[in-house]
């Protein structure tokens, strides 16, 4: 931490004061958060290269739209953690409930429990390490970055995946659609390597070659020929011409 | 969206302030549905005698003469208290036969909940409001659902308001919307079961008290739930001796859990379990899909 620590207590302050305290910070600043009591919406829209510790567990939607500066919670987060981040970090001792990460375009966000379901979903570029556990049709949709999962995933883990990389050391339920494992290879030894670093504590220690790779087969990229024949089939039945 | 909340007292320490807990419970979700709000709050009860809740909103209705009619009918002693525009009949004769009598003699009246140990009050409005006019706060007992509606499948109306109770001593509350409700509602009318609004989860609690009424255990009939109820939902339900929870395998309607060694608290967000004394020390896990969790008291 640099500087000096400013600290408001949600139970004497409003969350929106608080927020606005983070937006109009400069780089440098540091902040910490008491009694944040599941409050949703906290410390969110920082844009500013700062630090902010939550003593507790916070609801919907904590750290959505990150840039630059570190979140740190201690505690479990709710719906929407880290929702759209776009750089700097988010990390939190506890578990998350559904959709970490979601939408995220760059950063890193660290759970250092158990995510759960649809953690990563439609993911754009963030970095997700796990240390537990993450639910079912995690990384949906996913585009682009990386989701490591120190535990297990539930079931239709990447289902519609398009181009990020899933890591998972322990069990996967079943893999979505269009997702399948692929080889690790040298570089992915080092993205791991990378993550579980930067993750600390949180990864446990996790080996990167404990982990098995999972990602895009690339097969709902574009219309096949049989797409075609069942486009034209459609549209002759509807009395058109699809050519 | 709406809010549930429920509290399950599992030892003596919080069940003289369990309708206080329950009040502060739903007053953090008030901001999750505004339209209306309901509580069934389950005390020991007197052993052998019902309890049935009636709703009669807007009307003037003097009870004494109704409880004489129903005291003939079902050849039992009735006696019965005013709570605002809500009822509690009490009787130690059957039960079931009761609020059937009661739903059909009393025109323009709700049977709200039935039971040895249940009773339920709903209104339209604010929950603050709502837990304030039936004094929530001043109630003991083993385990409390509350409910805070925005109303999605039917009208904003007291009648469509949670918690739902058709069988005994077994009520919900639900947040979500069912899709396959009104076939269900017409195969479990045709299998006895009475329901007394349009709403899709008054049908959810109708087929719980089924396939209770059936034989089944409170966990038995989950599982049944899974394959026959479509739509999306996050049940918690009160039995007798019992509390369950239990989420649709897509799991997109919130729920969070509590437990320490004196209660389990279950809510649609966290802060309101923040509330609740001994939550920093709780164990908090949110419940995985289409599994059924359930505490009881005779565990």
């Amino acid at each position: 931490m640099r500087g000096a620590v400013r600290s408001f207590d949600l139970a004497e302050v409003t969350r929106r004061s608080f927020n606005q305290a983070l937006h109009d910070a400069a780089d440098g600043a540091s902040f910490e958060v008491i009694n944040p009591r599941g409050a949703h919406a906290v410390a969110c829209g920082i844009t500013a290269d700062i630090d902010v510790v939550v003593r507790g567990s916070v609801g919907y939607y904590c750290a959505g739209m990150h840039q630059q500066g570190r979140v740190r919670v201690e505690g479990n987060a709710s719906t929407g953690l880290a929702e759209n981040i776009m750089s700097g970090e988010v990390h939190i001792t506890g578990n998350a409930t559904m959709s970490a990460g979601a939408t995220g375009c760059g950063g890193l966000l660290v759970v250092g429990g158990n995510s759960g379901a649809r953690c990563g979903i439609s993911m754009k570029g963030v970095d997700i390490v796990v240390g537990g556990n993450v639910g079912h049709m995690s990384a949906f949709m996913a585009q682009a970055g990386n989701l490591v999962v120190c535990g297990d995933a539930a079931a239709d883990l990447g289902d519609s995946i398009y181009e990020a990389q899933l890591f998972v050391r322990g069990d996967v339920e079943s893999l979505g659609a269009d997702c399948v494992e692929k080889e690790v290879r040298p570089e992915h030894l080092d993205t791991l390597g990378r993550l579980l670093a930067a993750a600390g504590a949180a990864a446990g220690g996790a080996d990167p070659g404990d982990f098995r790779r999972y990602g895009s087969a690339r097969r709902l990229y574009n219309f096949t020929i049989d797409d075609v024949d069942a486009a034209e089939a459609a549209a002759r039945a509807a009395g058109g011409d699809h050519r | 969206m709406c809010g549930i909340v429920g509290l399950f007292c599992k030892t003596q320490t919080h069940r003289h302030e369990l309708g206080r807990l329950t009040e502060v419970m739903l007053g953090e979700m008030g901001d999750r549905g505004p339209d209306s709000a309901g509580f069934a709050v389950y005390d020991a009860g007197a052993p052998d005698r019902t309890r049935i809740t009636v709703l009669a909103e807007g009307l003037a209705v003097d009870w004494g003469p109704i409880a004489a009619d129903l005291e003939a009918a079902l050849a039992a002693e009735v006696t019965v208290r005013a709570v605002h525009d809500h009822a509690v009949f009490s009787t130690d004769g059957d039960g079931r036969a009761a609020r059937q009598w009661l739903i059909d003699h009393v025109a323009g009246a709700t049977v709200l909940a039935y039971g040895s140990q249940i009773e339920l009050y709903k209104a339209v409005g604010y929950p603050d409001q709502v837990a304030e006019r039936y004094d929530l706060a001043s109630r003991t007992g083993t385990h409390a659902l509350a409910h805070t509606r925005m109303a999605t499948e039917s009208a904003i109306t007291t009648a469509g308001s949670h918690p739902f109770a058709t069988g005994a001593d077994t009520c919900l509350v639900h947040n979500g919307s069912l899709s396959n409700h009104n076939r269900l509602r017409r195969f479990l009318e045709a299998h006895g079961e009475s329901f007394q609004t349009e709403n899709d989860s008054e049908v959810a609690a109708g087929y719980l008290s089924w396939r209770i009424r059936s034989g089944d255990s409170i966990s038995e009939a989950l599982v049944g739930a899974l394959d026959d109820l479509d739509g999306f939902y996050t049940f918690a339900i009160g039995v007798a001796d019992g509390f369950a929870i239990l989420r649709d395998p897509i799991a997109c309607k919130p729920a969070v859990v509590a437990e320490t060694d004196d209660w389990v608290a279950m809510s649609s967000e966290y802060r309101a379990i923040a509330r609740l004394p001994g939550a920093a020390d709780a164990d908090i896990w949110e419940p995985e899909p289409a599994r059924i969790y359930s505490w009881s008291l005779a565990a």
